[in-house]
C-alpha cells in the first residue's frame, strides 16, 4: 500500500538513505556488497516505476505534501521513466562489476568512500531525471557532479593526471552549473515560478530578451555538462584517468541525463511557441551536432589511448543525439531518446571491456591490446560486438539508433544530414576496426613494457559485461521496449510542446 | 606556560561559541539561522581550539572516526525523518503526519527541528573533516613524483 503510493520517490530515496551507511561498513568487500544491494533495490524500484508509468501514465508526487507550483513536484512520464530505468540498470550492472576493478585501481582505505560516492552520484542522476522542478534539477545536478569530481580524482592512485582531469572537470562543470542557475534565475524573474509545468504555462507568449537570455544560458550550461562539441574539453581526460568502473558508469549515464534535461527544457518548458528555440535548433544544435560527429570521430581515430578514443567517440555520439533533437520532429525526438538508451548500452560494455584489459594488462594504451584475442577471448569479443553496435551493424542496438536517426533526417528534409550520419559511422568503423585489428591479428608486444595477460578477466567482471553485450543484441532485435516506449514518450512530449508530428 | 593569554581566551570562548551555535540551530525555525549556519559555528569552536592547542589535541577531543559517524548520523536523521513520515502515511518529508491532530501544524515544527538537527550534525562534522584534511596534509609532492 505504502509502496504503491510512494513509488515515485523510491528511486531517489533508496540510494540517498542507504548510501551513507556504506561509510560505516568495513573496507573492501562489505561496503561493495552493500552498495551493490542498494543499486539492485534502486533498479527494482525503477522497473516498477517504468511499468506503472507505461500502464497508467503520468505519476505526480508532491514532496513534503506541498502542492506545486510552490512545493517540489516529482513528475514522471514515459521519457524520464525510460531514463530512470536506464541509469539504474547501468548502475545495477556496474556495481557488481566494480569490485575486482576497484580492488586494483583504488586505495583499499578509500573503498567505503568510493562506493558511497558512486551511490550518491547515482542518487543525483536519478534525481535530475525524476524531478519536475527546475531548481531541484540544479540541486541534484550538483549532487551528482560533486561526487563525480571526487570519483574521478580517485583514479590518482594509478595515474596522477586524474587529479588535474578532475580539477578541470570541476572548473568546467561549475561554470556549466552556474550558467544553468543564471538561466533559471532569468526565467524565474520572467515568470515567478520554478515548477516546470507552471513555467511552461507562464512562458506562453513570452519571447522577450530576458527569456531568450535564460534559454541561451541554460543551453550553454547544460551543453557543458553533456559535453556538446566544442564544450567537451573536460570529457576526454576525465574519462581517461578516472577509475575504469567509474568511466563505464559515467559514460553510460551522466551525459545521457544531461541530454534528457535539454529535452525536458525544450519540449516541456519552452515548447514550439517560443520562436527563438527554432533558431537555436537550426543555427546551434544542427551545426554543432554535425561538427561533433565528425571532428570528435576523426580525433578518436588518432588516439593511442583506448579510453581516450572511446571518450572522443562519446562526444561524437552526443552529436547524433543533438542532431536528432535539432530536427524538431517527433521522429527526431524518438531517435534521440532511443540513442540515449542504446548508446549507454554500447559505451557501458566497451568501457567495461577496457576495464577488463586494464585489470589484466595494467594499461589502456592500444599496445596493451595487441594479440589479446588469444589470451582474453571473452573480453575481446565483448569489445568487438559492442564496437559493431557502436558502428551500427544490423542486429545490434546501434543499427536501431541509426535507422531511426536516418528516417528522422530524411523526414525532416535534411537529406545531406542522412549521408553525413552514414559517413561518420564509417569513421567509427575505422577506429573500432583499428583496435579489433590489433586485438585479433597482432602479436603481443614482446618488449616487456606491457604485461601480457595470463588469462581472461575474472567471472565477476565477465558476467556483468556480457549482460550488457547481450542487452546490445537483445534490444537490437526486440525493439518494443526501447523504440516502442520512446515513440510514445516522444509523441507525448511533442503534443505538449505544441509541435506537429 | 607558552601563549598563556591565548590559551585562556580560547578556553573562555569555546563554550559560548557552542552555545551560540545551538542558539542559531534552534532559532532557525523563527528567524535567520538553521542547521547549516549552526553547524559551521559549531565547527568554528573546534577550529579555534586547533589553532591554539594544535591539531593533535583537537583530534583527541573530536576524533576523525567519530566525525564520520556524526556525518552519517546527521544524514540519517534527515532522511530518517522523511522515511518516518512516509511510514506514517504522508509523503516524503510531509511533516504534518508527525502530529496530525494538531490544529496549528505542530508537526511542521517538530519535523523541521529534526531535519535541521541532522543538517547541523553533518555540516559541523564535514567542516571539521575538511579542516583536518587541509591542516593535516602531507607536504607538497616533489616534482619527480608526478
Amino acid at each position: 500500500m505504502i509502496i504503491a503510493s510512494q513509488l515515485a520517490v523510491l528511486p531517489v530515496i533508496t540510494p540517498l538513505v542507504l548510501a551513507p551507511i556504506t561509510l560505516l561498513l568495513p573496507k573492501g568487500r562489505a561496503s561493495w556488497a552493500w552498495a551493490t544491494l542498494v543499486s539492485w533495490l534502486t533498479f527494482a524500484a525503477c522497473i516498477f516505476v517504468l511499468k506503472t508509468v507505461a500502464e497508467t501514465g503520468l505519476i505526480s508526487y508532491y514532496l513534503g505534501d506541498w502542492a506545486p507550483p510552490l512545493g517540489i513536484e516529482y513528475r514522471i512520464d514515459l521519457a524520464n521513466a525510460l531514463v530512470l530505468f536506464l541509469v539504474s540498470g547501468i548502475a545495477a550492472v556496474v556495481f557488481p562489476f566494480a569490485y575486482r576493478s576497484v580492488e586494483l585501481e583504488v586505495d583499499e582505505r578509500q573503498t567505503p568512500y568510493f562506493y558511497g560516492a558512486l551511490l550518491i552520484c547515482l542518487t543525483g542522476l536519478l534525481g535530475v531525471t525524476i524531478t519536475g522542478d527546475a531548481f531541484n534539477v540544479f540541486v541534484f545536478l550538483e549532487i551528482s557532479s560533486l561526487s563525480t569530481y571526487a570519483l574521478i580524482a580517485m583514479g590518482a592512485r594509478r595515474d596522477r593526471r586524474a587529479l588535474t582531469a578532475a580539477f578541470n572537470y570541476l572548473v568546467m562543470g561549475t561554470i556549466g552549473a552556474t550558467f544553468y542557475v543564471i538561466g533559471i534565475g532569468l526565467l524565474y524573474q520572467a515568470t515567478g515560478t520554478l515548477n516546470m509545468a507552471d513555467l511552461h504555462d507562464r512562458l506562453v507568449g513570452q519571447d522577450n530578451r530576458m527569456v531568450q537570455a535564460g534559454f541561451a544560458f541554460i543551453l550553454v550550461g547544460v551543453g557543458l555538462k553533456l559535453a556538446m562539441f566544442p564544450l567537451h574539453l573536460w570529457l576526454p581526460n576525465a574519462y581517461a584517468y578516472a577509475p575504469s568502473a567509474v568511466t563505464a558508469f559515467l559514460a553510460a549515464t551522466a551525459t545521457k541525463v544531461a541530454v534528457y534535461v535539454l529535452i525536458r527544457f525544450f519540449y516541456s518548458i519552452f515548447g514550439f511557441d517560443f520562436a527563438f528555440m527554432g533558431a537555436a535548433f537550426t543555427y546551434v544544435l544542427l551545426p554543432l551536432g554535425l561538427a561533433g560527429m565528425f571532428v570528435a570521430s576523426l580525433v578518436a581515430v588518432f588516439q593511442e589511448d583506448v579510453k581516450r578514443m572511446l571518450a572522443y567517440s562519446s562526444v561524437a555520439q552526443i552529436g547524433y543525439m543533438l542532431l536528432g533533437l535539432s530536427f524538431a520532429s517527433a521522429a527526431g525526438l524518438t531517435a534521440t531518446l532511443i540513442h540515449i538508451f542504446n548508446h549507454a548500452l554500447m559505451k557501458g560494455a566497451l568501457f567495461m571491456a577496457v576495464a577488463c584489459v586494464v585489470f589484466r594488462c595494467g594499461s589502456h594504451s592500444i599496445h596493451a591490446f595487441a594479440g589479446l584475442s588469444k589470451r582474453m577471448p571473452y573480453t575481446t569479443w565483448a569489445f568487438i560486438l559492442s564496437g559493431l553496435s557502436l558502428i551500427g551493424v544490423p542486429l545490434t542496438v546501434g543499427f536501431i539508433s541509426k535507422w531511426y536517426l536516418l528516417e528522422a533526417a530524411f523526414g525532416a528534409g535534411h537529406w545531406y544530414a542522412g549521408f553525413l550520419i552514414v559517413a561518420s559511422s564509417l569513421i567509427a568503423l575505422v577506429y573500432i576496426g583499428r583496435i579489433a585489428e590489433v586485438m585479433l591479428l597482432r602479436e603481443p608486444a614482446s618488449d616487456g613494457k606491457y604485461v601480457i595477460a595470463a588469462k581472461d578477466a575474472p567471472l565477476s567482471m565477465l558476467i556483468p559485461m556480457w549482460a550488457l553485450v547481450a542487452a546490445n543484441i537483445y534490444f537490437g532485435v526486440r525493439t518494443e521496449l526501447t523504440a516502442g516506449l520512446a515513440e510514445r514518450a516522444a509523441a507525448a512530449l511533442m503534443t505538449f510542446a505544441g509541435g506537429g508530428s | 606556560m607558552e601563549r598563556l593569554i591565548l590559551k585562556v581566551t580560547t578556553k573562555i570562548l569555546f563554550a559560548p561559541i557552542i552555545l551560540f551555535a545551538l542558539y542559531v540551530q534552534f532559532h532557525g525555525d523563527y528567524g535567520p539561522g538553521g542547521g547549516f549556519q549552526a553547524g559551521v559555528i559549531f565547527a568554528v569552536a573546534f577550529i579555534l581550539h586547533a589553532f591554539c592547542f594544535g591539531l593533535e589535541e583537537t583530534k583527541k577531543a573530536a576524533p576523525q572516526k567519530a566525525l564520520i559517524v556524526a556525518m552519517v548520523l546527521g544524514l540519517m536523521f534527515y532522511a530518517g525523518t522523511g522515511v518516518a513520515t512516509m511510514l506514517l502515511g504522508a509523503n516524503f518529508l510531509g511533516y504534518d503526519a508527525i502530529d496530525p491532530a494538531s490544529t496549528h501544524h505542530a508537526g511542521q515544527h517538530y519535523g523541521i527541528l529534526l531535519v535541521e538537527w541532522g543538517v547541523g550534525m553533518t555540516v559541523a562534522s564535514t567542516m571539521l573533516t575538511i579542516f583536518y584534511h587541509f591542516t593535516g596534509r602531507e607536504p607538497d609532492i616533489d616534482q619527480e613524483d608526478w
